[in-house]
Parts: structure tokens; C-alpha cells; sequence
């Protein structure tokens, strides 16, 4: 097992290199590990199913409430003026959808189950590795204001990336994959447990500390709308960066194609 | 081929024939210990069994939620049912004083109980929250009978490992194993909030399972048959809901 390390800063080729040269012999390793790339398409393809079965879930009752009750005689927090796939919730259209919660709920649960597998695998070997401490923690000196504030105007300029952002983060990146990985998926796993009875009755706490379970259903929908927006940032960012360059080193780890 | 690519296929042949055996004994093992729900191989039906073999093992014997008489809703909503028709309205004219709750199966003492019957047994009361696999919510205040009472009462028999209730809406009917059957909490209700259970809440019998989404909650209950096996029953997937296209456990 080789070609996990990250290139050292030092080793980069300089901006004008031609991208022949990005990758001396020496040096030759995938852009992204295996592992790194197989989660990360694990995690699309639950996300992606999650997503969708969570939409139909909440299309049975588009409204959200605060504290531990809520139904149609309360008065919710948020009301989606979705059409409902239930009778039972007025929403002032004239038709009802189709019920599709019975296969949303099975499937959602299963790809709750890869999520969190995959999740496991990935944070286990990347703290172990070192794939945290390296590729994805900024270092400290670029948490001063100034790098900050540089890297959030040049991003704010829409300055398309140069060419040595190909082999590592920028320290926005790095916050936000931060963020996506040890505080919005973990909340979306916790919050989507204390909606569960009978994990609720072992483990009371996970319910109570978010203050019930209306709320653990409203930040759940609420930490899906964070990570839509990542997703959507996410997947513009790439196609800015250099959409074949930056996907194929997802799924292949090379980062300039192999010569014929 | 190098030495290195070599090794590395052989060594990711050997973790997929150790992944595949353990998956195999993993499942003999979860199957000998009544961890794999009956509907475990419909479609996405491996997501549900994982979740009802993890949930059997962190806590079969956990208590749900409890709560305080000042939760308990002011404004609780009854999902609405098919009309119950014309045997139902005169049983309900009668007070129910007709309405009987067979139980039957593998028990020493078969018994049709009457509902003053069932009324006259032990009770527990507890305030505990229902919740629908929509999302709603309400808590109230149940006052029934344990399970577990009328099981010993009609005696049970050790094989048993599934109680199946039915509803008198002739298209309900579900169970349930016997972590839930014989939990404290798992109640035939028939009272709420301190007084008569409404007919739209479930009344003259429900099964109360608050470790379960409301639909394993079955109003108007009539029948319980106990078994050790759910094949003889519908398709054998444990209840009407995976026909319907919902899993058979609800604890999530």
C-alpha cells in the first residue's frame, strides 16, 4: 500500500508547468486515495437516495413543529404549501399525490445504513492516516484573517483556481468539508435517530437534549437544507474548477489522463 | 503482474471470502436469535432487517418515553378510518357489551374474553407519545391492560414467538415478537385521558405499542393468535403492512 501521503507543499510544480509534467514519475500517486474515492461515490449514492425518500417522507406532512408534539391541529413553524400525499393535511390544493412512503421508508433506512458504514470506514481510516490531519485540517498559518480573507475574496471574484489547487484544499474547502463531515452529517444521523422510538426509549437523552421530537424532525429538515446547499456549492465549484479534471480524479484518482 | 498486485489480489480475495462467510454466519446466528424481521427480503428490506436486529440488541427491554400530565396534548389528532359500518354502529349503540376479543393459537386456555372482562383485568396507565410514520405527533394519557396479562392469563405456551392481532377492519392486521408482546408498556387500551378509549382514537380495544410508529397501533382489536411462525399468516410477511408496501417493524 503507497500513494496515500499528500504532496508536500514544496514538492508542487510550479503554476507553469505543462500538465505533462504535473505528475513526475517520482511522485506518481492518485490525486485522491481508493478509499477516499469509493466513499465519497458510497456517500453520493446514499445521499442521493436519502434525499430523495426524505422529500417524499415529508411530502406526507409538509409542515414542521417545535417541541415534542405536532400535528394538524397545531400550528406549525413552517408550512411548505407542498401538495400532501395525504388527505388528512389541508393544503389547499385539489388533489392528493400518490402515497410513497411505504418504499421511501424502507429504502431510506437502508441508505441510512450504507451512509453511516461508509461514514464509519471513512472517518476511522482517515484519522488514522492522517488523511484529516493532512488533506483536510487547514493548517494553522492559514487560519490567520489575512489567508481567510483572501481566499473568501478571490472566491468571492470568482477567480477560477490555479493549477496547484489541483493537488490539494484551499483553506475555505477545507473548513467547509470540515463542517459537511464532523458537524452536519453526524447531526443528520443523530437527529434522524431521536425520530426513532425504540431508539429513543434506549437512549432517552439523544431525544431530550435536542428538546423533543418535533425538533429533532425540524432540524433534520432544516440540516438537509445545509447540506443541499453544500452539495449545490460543491458540485458548482467542480464544474468551475474543471469539471472532467476534478471528477476524474475522484473516480480514477488520476489527475492528468493516462497517455494512450 | 507485479508482486505487490499480487499480493493485493490475493489479500482482497481473502477479506471478500472472509466478508462473504461472515455475512453468511451473521446471518445464521441473527436468524437462530429472531433477528431477521419476516419481511427482511422484500426490496430495500435489508436496511429495515439491520435496523430491527441493532434495535433487539441495544435495548428489547427498554422503556419508551414517559411523560408529564401537563404534555399531554390539548388538541390530539385521529387519523381517519374507513367507515366501520353497520355490525359496528350497533355494537357501539350496545356499549360494546358484545364486543369479544378471541384469543387463540398456541395457548392452553383459548379464550373469547368479553370487554367488561378485559375491563375488570390489572391496568397500567402510562403517558406516552404516538407518532405517525408521517411525522405527527401527539402524547396521551393510556390506561389498558399489559399484554403480557392476557398471555399468562389464556397460558401461553413457551414456543409461542409471535402474538398476530387483527383488527374488526377486516384489512388490518399485524404482530408482533415477543420483546414487544411481553414489554410493560405494550397495552390493550381502553381508556385515554382518563376517560373511555373515542371510537376515532382506536375505541373499544387498541393495541398500544409506544415503541412502535402508530400504525403497528391497531384500532378496534378483536383477535390475537399466537404462533411460532407468521408464514400461515398473509403472505407471510408478518403483517398487512408489507403488503402495503411498509415494513413490519416500526421501532424507526
Amino acid at each position: 500500500m503507497n500513494a496515500t501521503l499528500p504532496v508536500p507543499e514544496g514538492s508542487l510544480p510550479p503554476a507553469s508547468a505543462s500538465p505533462a509534467l504535473l505528475v513526475p514519475a517520482a511522485v506518481q500517486h492518485p490525486r485522491h486515495a481508493a478509499l477516499v474515492r469509493v466513499t465519497h461515490w458510497l456517500t453520493t449514492l446514499a445521499f442521493l437516495a436519502l434525499l430523495i425518500t426524505g422529500g417524499e417522507i415529508v411530502l406526507s406532512h409538509p409542515r414542521f413543529y417545535w417541541g415534542e408534539t405536532g400535528n394538524v391541529n397545531m400550528h406549525p413553524w413552517l408550512n411548505l404549501h407542498l401538495p400532501s400525499s395525504r388527505h388528512t393535511v389541508p393544503t389547499g390544493y385539489g388533489y392528493v399525490l400518490p402515497d410513497q412512503n411505504g418504499w421511501s421508508r424502507y429504502l431510506h433506512f437502508e441508505a441510512a445504513w450504507l451512509l453511516v458504514g461508509t461514514g464509519l470506514l471513512y472517518a476511522i481510516w482517515g484519522l488514522f492516516n492522517g488523511h484529516f490531519r493532512h488533506n483536510v485540517s487547514p493548517a494553522r498559518s492559514h487560519l490567520s484573517a489575512q489567508t481567510l480573507g483572501n481566499s473568501l475574496l478571490s472566491h468571492l471574484r470568482f477567480e477560477r483556481p490555479g493549477p496547484q489547487e489541483v493537488w490539494s484544499y484551499n483553506v475555505l474547502q477545507r473548513l467547509s468539508y470540515l463542517v459537511v463531515i464532523f458537524v452536519l452529517f453526524p447531526l443528520m444521523i443523530w437527529t434522524g435517530l431521536a425520530m426513532s422510538f425504540s431508539f429513543t426509549a434506549a437512549f432517552p437523552a439523544t431525544v431530550a437534549i435536542l428538546g423533543g421530537h418535533q425538533n429533532a424532525r425540524s432540524l433534520h429538515f432544516l440540516v438537509t437544507i445545509l447540506l443541499v446547499l453544500f452539495l449545490l456549492v460543491h458540485v458548482f465549484m467542480v464544474a468551475f474548477a474543471g469539471f472532467m479534471t476534478r471528477t476524474r480524479a475522484m473516480i480514477t484518482g488520476r489527475v492528468v489522463a493516462p497517455k494512450e | 503482474m507485479t508482486d505487490i498486485s499480487r499480493r493485493k489480489l490475493i489479500a482482497t480475495g481473502l477479506a471478500a471470502a472472509a466478508g462473504a462467510s461472515g455475512i453468511a454466519l451473521a446471518a445464521k446466528l441473527a436468524q437462530s436469535h429472531g433477528l431477521i424481521p419476516p419481511d427482511a427480503g422484500v426490496r430495500f428490506g435489508a436496511g429495515e432487517a439491520l435496523t430491527y436486529a441493532a434495535q433487539r440488541i441495544l435495548g428489547a427491554r427498554a422503556l419508551a418515553r414517559e411523560f408529564s400530565p401537563d404534555q399531554i396534548s390539548q388538541n390530539p389528532f385521529a387519523n381517519e378510518v374507513d367507515p366501520l359500518g353497520d355490525e359496528f354502529k350497533r355494537l357501539e349503540d350496545g356499549r360494546f357489551a358484545e364486543w369479544r376479543l378471541t384469543v387463540d393459537g398456541m395457548a392452553a386456555r383459548p379464550t373469547a374474553f368479553s370487554f367488561s372482562e378485559i375491563r375488570s383485568f390489572p391496568t397500567r396507565t402510562q403517558i406516552t407519545m404516538i407518532g405517525c410514520e408521517e411525522g405527527w405527533t401527539y402524547i396521551a394519557e393510556w390506561t389498558g391492560v399489559p399484554l403480557s396479562f392476557i398471555l399468562e392469563r389464556v397460558g401461553a405456551l413457551p414456543q409461542v414467538r409471535y402474538v398476530v392481532y387483527r383488527s374488526f377492519q377486516q384489512d388490518w392486521w399485524d404482530s408482533l415478537d415477543m420483546a414487544d408482546a411481553l414489554h410493560p408498556q405494550t397495552i390493550i387500551a381502553h381508556g385515554m385521558n382518563g376517560a373511555d378509549l373515542p371510537v376515532p382514537f382506536g375505541g373499544p380495544l387498541r393495541m398500544r405499542v409506544p415503541r412502535q410508529l402508530g400504525y403497528k397501533s391497531i384500532k378496534y382489536l378483536t383477535r390475537l393468535t399466537l404462533s411460532d411462525s407468521l408464514k400461515p399468516f398473509g403472505k407471510g410477511l408478518g403483517s398487512a403492512a408489507p403488503e402495503g408496501g411498509y415494513a413490519w417493524y416500526a421501532g424507526i
